[in-house]
């Protein structure tokens, strides 16, 4: 085994191997936990800084374990897609853990919740990392099974409630994903990830079963992805701590469902192929109709972690949507709405968190001038907010500028309609609370206020939302320069694209 | 030394050393655990040394007394018997180091030379060679078996013991007439002899159907299941994870041992029939299972669901198929063990098994709980686990025999058990309304089911190695549905 595929491996063990070894220290060894964690996180994030020079440099990263005889592998494998997920997990696990310090500090259970903290994070590098479908299934499994115990980490009879729905459609998902994946294996006899498909070079297939096993993936991705209408658990899981919200609507759980729906259709089928199928029109369809309906839900939600949840139905069909429209701009736009959304949903939900923990405020009608006890926090979460509506220069506005020309490139107009009735919306449930915040007059007293002495609350759980806002002031205006989102997503699509 | 390890016959020794320790532990009653666990070392020292034959030299056949076939007892080491007996091994060490902790010594000096008494007759039934050796030893297994459940006392116990014992009896009596109408026509009761003479005729047509009758009772098939849940909960609990391991399978193995190499080419519908009491038995199973309100029942009826899924191997009836029931089986034994272990840490520390008041399991109980998701994982097919491997092989024969609803009961099955593993587990992490004392449980039990539990996982990452000594000298390829 040389370097090259060693590296793979080292990747997801720099998760793995903290989270096993977390799991069997005693609560009180805070200083050997808080340094596994955060020498996971940072060591991960130097790896795969290794990775992108080397996949830039054109060096093949692949590693195989036999799973059974006969060909069946399990496949790590590192091409530009992966690159992409990995380093927005990497560095959004680095900032979350930093947060989930802050934000647990003397709560109990923590080795377990940083246990499965880690093991959620190698499951979601593992998806993007996977070469093949069996290897997404099983870490997509693998995340299934890591976020359960966070969900219910609490051990409320709601969490328990929470933790029940969510199985009851993941573990459904996951069942019906398994189906797709074993059937596909039988008539294609290969699922390998490549850029322009095996399903696409396969000539004497049978199409309505080609159409019927793509029913089958895309419903079980979309139960993660939250597509209307297998979306009902994202709402309910708000009630975990607000590092596993952060991290379940930035990074991992429905980001890997809308991962793999672009796995699906860009290296499973083909784009041009599953077009050719007539199954990325209704995709697109489908895509928009959760955009519509997960806004107008958001607007009536005065919870605002649920607010934020909806959004997060309605923001990830993004990129469900960039993909299925077909055309290389709209796919760039998708693939980079992947990082944007993550910047700018983790931002939203780290503030949530902090005015939940520090005043105790969970509803938007108790923000009444909250800008003014917490300024910045609020100015980050603007900044995140302003992102979502699409607000130049920022992230958003990048992925809703290249959805709305690869849609009119590819001659779908209707899309255009779809994205400012989106934004019209998303500034309908943003603007408000941005408006209270800032303009309103604060009540006399917080539900619940904490003290940090000076500052407005712990730097703990400050300085992460801080960082994210300014990454996504950066991926808008330095969208032109190299390695940003925008830059690799186009590298990607040129390959997609290829002649 | 080297020729000495390979000439060694043990095959043989597979079968006296736990039957040596039965008696020594009968003999020295107040020793019974240390020489018990000694025993058990040994078993699976031996059975290495088999495997290690196997690998090396083939499939073993030896001559007990050198008398061979027809006249003298045959005992067979191919692959699929390595593969079972290793299985037994290593869930054998696991219970044997729980029941160290598990008894108190007024039990446990009866425990252990039974316990050894039946993994010697598993040993030997699954080394046997001929359809009348593997009736005795069947014999032997039930009543040690019966044994050991009425171990636990009191009403409950002995009236499922009763009810064990004439279930056994009726179904080896079942076995025993077919061996009989088998020998009558074809004159040898040795499986070689009788899969080369075997022709149609109307009489062994009935041993078919009694053999089979027997042993889908033994095995628990729906609808014949009745008697295992109450037997498998009422039971001491590693009496529970020994039936549920390894006892039920016994009988499993008979039939796949017939219907591969001794019944008659073509039936086919019999097949289907089989596959589609499996189905119910997996949707039966697991509804009831889900209905429980008690650990160790859930986990019975769990054993009655999974039993289930090997029968849906008989319709496919693809080496890929029988391979991928095999390996069910393999993971089943190692969880199913781990789930029973878990519930016995659980029952000890809390003394309940209610399921709504597992009180935060979760913190207080770690390992445990831990165990018990694990195993869940396994049986529910979850990968990277041994049951996912298993699933994913019959999943895909069922898609390449274009027999997709034999899926559709694998899905539906896993899904079952997914809902009634996590009900157990979200209790786990609630605090229940009144809160219980606690006692101690050892430590040794809570790491002998994370183990076990853990090597049901593990197995889903090795999978080549044993389906690659499945090859060795056994058809697979046969089988009726062909």
């Amino acid at each position: 085994m040389n370097w090259d595929s060693g590296l793979l491996l080292l990747i997801l063990a720099t998760s793995l191997v903290p989270g096993l070894v977390i799991f069997f220290l005693p609560e009180e060894r805070v200083a050997i936990r808080t340094t596994l964690n955060m020498g996971g996180a940072v060591v991960k994030l130097v790896l795969v800084g290794v990775l992108i020079w080397g996949v830039l440099h054109g060096h093949q990263y692949e590693t195989r374990l036999p799973l059974l005889p006969g060909g069946l592998d399990l496949v790590l494998h590192a091409d530009a897609e992966s690159v992409l997920f990995v380093t927005l997990s990497a560095v959004l696990w680095l900032v979350t853990t930093i947060y989930a310090i802050g934000y647990l500090e003397g709560s109990q259970h923590r080795s377990r919740f940083f246990g499965f903290f880690s093991l959620c994070v190698t499951a979601t590098v593992g998806v993007a990392l996977a070469g093949n479908m069996i290897t997404f299934l099983v870490f997509y499994e693998l995340l299934t099974l890591s976020t359960y115990p966070l969900i219910v980490h609490r051990g409320t009879e709601e969490a328990r409630q929470a933790g029940r729905v969510y199985l009851r459609y993941t573990i459904a998902g996951g069942a019906l994903l398994l189906v797709g994946t074993v059937w596909l294996y039988d008539v294609a006899g290969s699922f390998e990830f490549t850029h322009r498909g095996v399903v696409a070079g396969l000539d004497d297939a049978d199409r309505t079963v080609l159409t019927a096993i793509f029913v089958l993936l895309i419903a079980g991705l979309g139960v993660k992805a939250a597509l209307v209408p297998l979306h009902g658990w994202l709402p309910r899981a708000m009630v975990a701590p607000a590092p596993v919200s952060a991290l379940l609507h930035a990074v991992a759980v429905v980001k890997a469902g809308a991962f793999g729906i672009v796995r699906v259709v860009d290296d499973v089928y083909g784009v041009e192929f599953a077009a050719s199928l007539g199954v990325t029109g209704p995709l697109a369809v489908l895509a928009a109709t959760t955009i519509v309906y997960g806004s107008l839900r958001a607007l009536f939600q005065d919870n605002l972690k649920r607010r934020l949840a909806y959004s997060t139905v309605s923001q990830v069909s993004y990129i469900v949507l960039g993909v299925a429209v077909v055309g290389p701009i709209a796919t760039v736009g998708g693939l980079v709405h992947l990082v944007h959304q993550g910047l700018m949903k983790i931002t939203l939900f780290f503030c949530a968190g902090n005015l939940a923990e520090t005043l105790g405020v969970h509803n938007i009608s108790d923000m009444n001038g909250i800008g003014r006890r917490m300024p910045w926090t609020m100015a980050a979460f603007t900044i995140a907010a302003l992102g979502m509506i699409g607000v130049p220069p920022l992230a958003g506005f990048v992925s809703k500028w290249y959805l709305g020309l690869g849609a009119l490139d590819a001659g779908q107009d209707w899309v255009v309609f779809i994205l400012a009735g989106s934004s019209l919306l998303n500034a309908g449930y943003f603007l408000p609370v941005l408006y209270a915040t800032w303009f309103k007059a604060p009540p006399d007293a917080w539900p619940a206020e904490r003290s940090y002495g000076r500052r407005e609350t712990a730097w703990a759980l400050l300085a992460p939302p801080l960082v994210t806002a300014l990454l996504v002031v950066a991926a808008g205006l330095l969208a032109s320069a190299p390695f940003s989102p925008l830059q690799w997503a186009r590298f990607i699509t040129t390959q997609e694209y290829a002649p | 030394m080297e020729v000495a390890v390979e000439n060694m016959p043990w095959g043989v020794m597979v079968i006296l050393l736990p039957l040596a320790g039965a008696l020594v532990c009968f003999l020295w009653p107040r020793r019974s655990v240390p020489l018990g666990l000694l025993g058990a070392l040994g078993v699976v020292a031996c059975v290495t040394g088999l495997c290690w034959q196997v690998v090396e030299q083939g499939a073993q056949r030896y001559t007990v007394g050198g008398w061979g076939a027809p006249l003298g007892i045959d005992l067979y080491a191919d692959g699929l018997s390595l593969l079972m007996l290793m299985m037994t091994a290593v869930v054998g060490l696991g219970i044997s180091i729980y029941s160290s902790g598990y008894f108190e010594h007024k039990t446990a000096v009866v425990f252990w030379p039974l316990w050894l008494f039946l993994w010697t007759a598993l040993n030997a039934l699954l080394l046997s060679a001929d359809i009348f050796n593997l009736y005795v030893t069947l014999e032997l297994l039930g009543l040690s078996a019966v044994a050991l459940v009425a171990l636990a006392g009191g009403a409950d116990a002995l009236t499922a013991a009763m009810r064990y014992l004439l279930v056994g009896l009726l179904g080896s009596l079942c076995y025993l007439l077919g061996v009989a109408l088998l020998y009558h026509s074809f004159g040898s009761v040795d499986i070689a002899i009788l899969a080369e003479r075997m022709e149609l005729s109307p009489a062994v047509w009935a041993a078919v159907g009694l053999m089979s009758a027997g042993l889908l009772l033994k095995t628990a098939l729906f609808p014949l299941h009745f008697w295992l849940p109450p037997a498998h909960a009422s039971a001491p609990v590693p009496v529970s994870a020994l039936l549920s391991a390894l006892v039920v399978m016994a009988s499993f193995y008979i039939l796949l041992r017939l219907w591969l190499e001794v019944f008659p080419p073509g039936a086919a519908a019999a097949g289907q029939l089989l596959g589609l009491l499996g189905a119910t038995a997996v949707l039966w199973g697991g509804i009831q299972a889900l209905r429980q309100t008690r650990l160790k029942l859930l986990i019975a009826y769990s054993t009655v669901a999974q039993m289930g899924y090997l029968f849906l191997a008989f319709p496919l009836g693809t080496s890929f198929a029988w391979k991928g029931a095999l390996y069910l089986l393999l993971s089943h034994a190692m969880a199913k063990a781990a789930m029973f272990m878990a519930a016995g840490n659980i029952l000890r520390f809390g003394g309940h098994d209610r399921i709504a008041d597992l009180d935060r399991v979760a913190q207080r109980l770690p390992l445990t709980l831990a165990a018990f998701s694990l195993a869940g994982i396994s049986i529910m097919g979850l990968p990277p686990s041994g049951g996912f491997i298993g699933k994913w092989m019959l999943l895909d024969a069922a898609f390449y025999r274009g027999q997709w609803w034999w899926a559709l009961i694998l899905i539906m099955g896993g899904l079952l058990t997914a809902a009634y593993v996590f009900k157990v587990v979200g209790y786990a992490f609630t605090q229940a309304e009144v809160t219980h004392e606690a006692s101690r449980v050892p430590a040794g039990m809570e790491w002998t089911a994370l183990v076990l539990a853990l090597a049901a996982v593990l197995l889903g990452l090795f999978a080549p190695w044993p389906l690659a000594l499945l090859d060795i000298g056994f058809p697979f390829s046969g089988g009726c549905a062909e």
